[in-house]
């Protein structure tokens, strides 16, 4: 069930918390394994823009919910790009450079013997 | 230093099983029949180690250790026998380690088998392993497939470029013509730009005639040094060049997701150790499951200017009688997808067109041919270079 694997993830997960460099302010999403400690804990503000989605209709295990879902790639308004689904969205409403927002929902069940498995997604921002 | 120029390793023997849903048959056994074909009279016990290329096995097909597995059924007694991972780049790097222990002198026979076994598990079961080629702490939990990354990068290189999903058509509709002729291949019938059009969608923008099949079947080569390839006495097909580049295995991370770089890396180290230029490659076969990934292979690989390959394709170019034939054996499209068989596949498919026995798809007076295999989106890229001499 992996629990380890998916409890050394959340505070990228829950957070999305990546690092920043103490000396050059360089910020990375994910957190990288390289034990470099000029790397410090970041938290990202969770907004940014689309760079790329699909409407993803033959789900993988673990991911069949009945409903097709987006998938996206999201560029971070600080810089990074990252892979998460875009949840409260249409595709006919979703587009490229659409701005997004972070929030909390269930990636995946891992089924009555594991983890039900939180992180983050993506919704369109409210329109001002 | 030896190397494939100074020590030349040459293609002696080659097979593949038909593609197809093999319900009957085990991987070993898929892997047998493309073993002894390839073999021929070549007494089994003469090989000093089998390559064996396969990504979902372990994962699916619940065996590791395939190639010990494949080496005892074929009485390959005298082998090492190793099994290799690396996705769908599996085959290509299967070969570059075969070739490069002849170039190495360690033996001069060795056989690469790649072997695939996708029909025992339904489709999610194979999609969630798939997925595992790329991140799977950071793509993989988010629900990603290998097809719905490639349709991110094909909705955003219509962005980007200001092309549209029917661009791409040109790339399913000549593997499929050419898929016709190859009476091993999954799909054996012609389809069109209506068709292609009409498609359901899978993972918009890709539809089901720009997806690739994922099916059963396994494909053997033999390599040789020279002595020996001069013993057997068989045409002379040579490795001119093999060559081998990772990128970042996130496509998030990538400076640029539409670049794939370790593909053009590894095209211009194969073409240098070649000593050729882009121009004298003749006949090419590349990793296809989708337009989309023609598309970005043939710009990486220096064959179509950034943003112009799919207009290249639809005028021609990728046809048997064009300037760069591609997929000539039906690809992963209609030949069917063999995933880390890809590359054993491509190298038979290959030596067939250089020994001018492509049958309707076979490019005139073919010499010089190239391949390229990537694991997951480029994260694993192998070119291998092949020559008639």
């Amino acid at each position: 069930m992996n629990l380890a694997k998916h409890w050394r993830q959340r505070a990228a997960r829950y957070r999305l918390e990546g690092q920043r460099h103490t000396q050059s302010g360089a910020l990375r999403f994910p957190p990288a394994d390289d034990q470099d400690a000029a790397w410090q804990p970041y938290r990202f503000s969770g907004r940014g823009t689309v760079y790329s989605f699909s409407l993803v209709r033959q789900p993988p295990d673990g991911y069949d919910t009945g409903d097709p879902y987006l998938l996206a790639l999201i560029k971070l308004e600080e810089g990074p790009m990252i892979t998460a689904q875009i949840t409260d969205c249409s595709i006919d409403e979703a587009s490229i450079d659409m701005p997004v927002e972070m929030v909390t929902r269930k990636l995946t069940d891992l089924g009555p013997e594991g983890l039900i498995v939180y992180g983050y997604k993506f919704r369109p921002l409210p329109q001002l | 230093m030896s190397n494939l120029s100074t020590n030349a390793v040459y293609i002696v023997g080659h097979a593949a099983t038909p593609v197809a849903e093999h319900w009957e048959r085990t991987a070993v056994s898929l892997a047998h029949e493309a073993l002894a074909a390839a073999l021929g009279p070549i007494d089994p016990s003469r090989i000093g180690a089998l390559y064996t290329a396969s990504a979902l096995t372990p994962l699916i097909g619940g065996q590791s250790q395939i190639a010990p597995a494949v080496a005892q059924v074929g009485g390959l007694v005298n082998a090492e026998a190793v099994s290799i991972e690396g996705g769908g780049a599996a085959g290509g790097v299967a070969i570059r380690q075969a070739a490069l222990a002849i170039a190495a002198g360690v033996y001069d026979l060795v056989v690469v088998l790649g072997v695939e076994k996708v029909s025992d598990v339904l489709d999610p079961t194979r999609d969630a392993a798939l997925a595992l080629m790329g991140d799977p702490d950071f793509e993989a939990v988010h629900g990603t497939t290998p097809t719905a990354q490639w349709a991110m990068l094909m909705r955003r290189y219509m962005h980007e470029y200001g092309c549209t999903a029917d661009d791409f058509a040109a790339f399913p509709v000549n593997a499929h013509a050419n898929g016709a002729a190859n009476p091993g291949a999954l799909y054996r019938f012609p389809i069109t730009v209506e068709k292609v059009r009409a498609g359901s969608p899978i993972a918009d923008p890709l539809g089901l005639l720009d997806c690739s099949t994922t099916a059963d079947g396994a494909a053997a080569i033999v390599l040789a040094s020279a002595s020996v390839a001069a013993e057997l006495g068989a045409p002379l097909i040579r490795i001119a060049a093999t060559a081998h580049a990772a990128d970042r295995v996130a496509l998030h991370a990538r400076q640029n997701p539409l670049w794939l770089a370790a593909a053009a890396r590894s095209a211009q180290q194969a073409l240098a150790a070649a000593r050729l230029s882009i121009a004298d490659i003749q006949v090419l076969d590349v990793m296809d499951p989708h337009g989309i990934a023609a598309a970005l292979a043939l710009e990486a690989i220096g064959l179509a200017e950034r943003g112009s390959a799919p207009a290249a394709a639809r005028e021609g170019s990728i046809r048997p009688n064009g300037a760069t034939p591609l997929a000539t054996a039906g690809g992963c499209k209609a030949r069917g997808d063999l995933i880390g068989a890809h590359g054993v596949y491509q190298a038979v498919e290959l030596t067939r067109q250089l020994r001018g026995q492509a049958g309707a798809a076979q490019v005139k007076g073919a010499r010089v041919a190239l391949a390229q295999t990537l694991g997951g989106i480029g994260v694993t890229a192998v070119t291998t270079i092949l020559v008639a001499e």
